[in-house]
């Protein structure tokens, strides 16, 4: 039902008119969002654009390179660090200080990219978590950047216009995020993104049939980490306070799970997976609130567990999440609207 | 001199914890091929049920230790029959992502029940107390860390050779197939390697409580475990234990020497210097892939 029959049908932006349809209804809704909903839901629409835009990045990186990442939380803290610190300490403007901090983990992205031209799996594993907590140790102990205090984002004034509120910095996340989405989606359609694609599919094969192991692989990492740096450092602004215990190997991991989760290898997957675990993540925090549910839990709790009631659940979701879907849909949420799509078009067959 | 021979002795107490976690870590790695970030909290569950069998039911410490341990067995067990065995599609990723889940499940669980505070676990040995050998001064606690950890050893060396099921172990990581058409029923083997694992990790676990016990507290020696078993190679044992020592020795020199914040990195420096040398670790045997 999804057959390609030429190029020109594959690179595309829209497959039908139908598509484009529902692309202008999505940008109008995102448009009105805003207006649409109380202060908090636009705070979590901010966190999920943010989330939106690292699950894309590493969705490159993992999904289409197939080269595993446990460290991007590494690439998230020098963004949201650089960001801060080059318009504190350098008196950048924020865009320059932005994307400067997106090309300074783009540089540590190319670095890591290095040693994982030779190493793969477990090894692979091991020296991204590594570079990751690494990061974190340094930043914590270099003193003009707040050292374990952490740091405050300064004002944000975009063309003489302070944006201090969640409402007005939230076109500019969202309108990034769009941007960055586009790109990502676009790159894939490209040499560029073929050539991840066979390096994830047969690497050895790749290699022999012309395609760069050493610039497509730092590519990828170095696309990847750019991503991530630029999301941290919307991440601060969002924030307002970064320090960096918020960086840890389990931010990493939530990354990772939102991609998975989506559905590795795809655009739209990773997006789904975002939306969906960034709102239970938050929403997680304060599950003793929820009716029903809540009280259900909060009984389980004193009966079998502790009297002070429910912390770190949210890892227990996610952990589940995680198995669950390694278990019955390996492409989680992708997949699970192919088969849904597949059985309702063939119905009643 | 005296100092730098003091911290050789403290980086190998140290090491032999983790040289008991990158046991379990290969083992598992040669069983199911996954690097088994789940290794730390199979070892921190049954220590908490240690934890709990003494104040909760007021069994003796010993009674609770070996309690703790058969406890480990059976969840290593568990897991592979309940969990890593069912994994629809068994990459490398997929099967990193089970082992994480499993993790972050386990220590929600613990850290739910028990709280974040720190805890002491009562043991026969104080913590506190050393021995003096010429002019070093041994904490008592390292130095049975560091004969237990040996005994380990021996024992798993002993195991592999001789006995029947040592040897069925063997054969199911060198070739699943033949093992299999040998009449190895290679599934059931896999299952007890995960429950050996978790055994042996869970003594390193007990051996830690004392000193530190909090649900965090497998983290950092799980860590530590992964990187020496990475710098021995991921699939020998002698060199899992080999590469422990030398992250353990390595961190403790560089803290008294260079700097003591970052004590704790320094392991994942080494790995990749290590690795960007001998892509594969130090020991293992390289095995060309066929297209």
């Amino acid at each position: 039902m999804d057959m390609k029959r030429d190029y020109y049908e594959d690179v595309k932006h829209f497959s039908s008119g139908v598509m484009l349809f529902w692309f202008a209804a999505l940008m109008i809704f995102l448009l009105l969002y805003p207006f649409l909903f109380k202060n908090y839901y636009v705070y979590v629409a901010n966190y999920i654009a943010i989330n939106i835009i690292v699950v894309v990045g590493l969705n490159l990186l993992v999904g289409y390179t197939g080269q595993i990442s446990l460290g991007h939380a590494g690439f998230f803290a020098i963004g949201a660090y650089g960001t801060i610190s080059l318009m504190t300490l350098a008196n950048f403007p924020f865009f320059p200080a932005l994307i400067c901090a997106g090309l300074i983990a783009a540089c540590f992205g190319f670095l890591l990219g290095l040693p994982a031209l030779r190493l793969e799996g477990p090894y692979l594993a091991i020296a991204t978590l590594g570079f990751g907590l690494t990061i974190t140790t340094i930043i914590g102990r270099i003193d003009i950047l707040g050292g374990r205090q952490g740091l405050h984002a300064p004002d944000l004034i975009i063309m003489g216009h302070h944006l201090n509120t969640d409402r007005q910095f939230y076109y500019l996340v969202m309108a990034i995020a769009v941007l960055l989405v586009f790109f990502a989606r676009n790159i894939t359609k490209t040499k560029v993104g073929r050539a991840f694609v066979a390096i994830r599919d047969a690497h050895i094969a790749a290699e022999t049939m012309g395609v760069n192991l050493v610039l497509y692989k730092t590519m990828a990492f170095a696309l990847s980490a750019f991503y991530a740096g630029v999301a941290g450092g919307l991440f601060a602004f969002v924030l307002r306070f970064i320090e960096p215990e918020l960086f840890g190997f389990f931010l990493s991991v939530f990354f990772l799970t939102m991609a998975v989760a989506g559905g590795l290898g795809t655009i739209a997957g990773p997006i789904a997976g975002a939306i969906l675990l960034s709102f239970l993540d938050l929403e997680l925090r304060n599950i003793l609130n929820i009716p029903y549910v809540g009280e259900w839990l909060k009984a389980l709790s004193t009966s079998y567990f502790s009297l002070t009631g429910v912390s770190n659940i949210q890892f227990i979701v996610f952990g589940a999440i995680l198995i669950a879907i390694m278990l019955f849909e390996p492409l989680g949420l992708y997949g699970l609207w192919i088969r849904m799509k597949k059985y309702w078009m063939t119905w009643p067959f | 001199m005296i100092d730098f021979i003091q911290m050789v002795i403290s980086g190998i107490a140290v090491g032999s914890s983790y040289a008991l976690m990158a046991l379990g870590m290969v083992l598992i790695y040669k069983a199911s091929e996954v690097p088994n970030f789940v290794q730390g909290e199979m070892a921190l569950l049954p220590v908490f049920i240690a934890y709990m069998m003494i104040y909760s039911y007021g069994y003796s410490v010993f009674i609770a230790f070996f309690g703790a341990l058969f406890f480990a067995m059976i969840l290593g067990c568990f897991l592979e029959f309940a969990v890593v065995r069912r994994a629809k599609n068994p990459n490398i990723l997929g099967l990193i992502i089970v082992t994480i889940g499993l993790e972050m499940i386990l220590l929600g669980l613990v850290s739910w029940k028990f709280g974040a505070d720190q805890r002491i676990m009562p043991f026969p040995i104080s913590s506190y107390s050393s021995v003096m050998i010429g002019d070093l001064y041994i904490s008592t606690m390292d130095l049975v860390t560091l004969f237990v950890a040996l005994a380990i050893m021996i024992v798993l060396f002993l195991f592999f050779r001789f006995s029947k099921f040592g040897v069925a172990m063997k054969a199911t990581q060198q070739n699943p197939t033949a093992a299999r058409l040998m009449g190895i029923r290679t599934n059931r083997v896999k299952m007890v390697t995960w429950g050996i694992s978790a055994t042996v990790g869970t003594v390193s676990g007990l051996l830690l409580a004392p000193v530190i016990m909090e649900p965090y507290m497998m983290w950092n020696p799980m860590l530590k475990g992964f990187a020496g078993a990475v710098v021995g190679g991921m699939t020998s044992l002698p060199g899992a234990v080999f590469g422990a020592y030398i992250v353990g020795v390595v961190e403790h020199l560089f803290g008294g020497y260079v700097s003591m914040d970052f004590k704790a990195v320094v392991a994942f420096a080494v790995i990749v210097i290590v690795l960007c040398v001998k892509p594969s670790g130090l020991f293992a045997r390289h095995y060309v892939k066929k297209v």
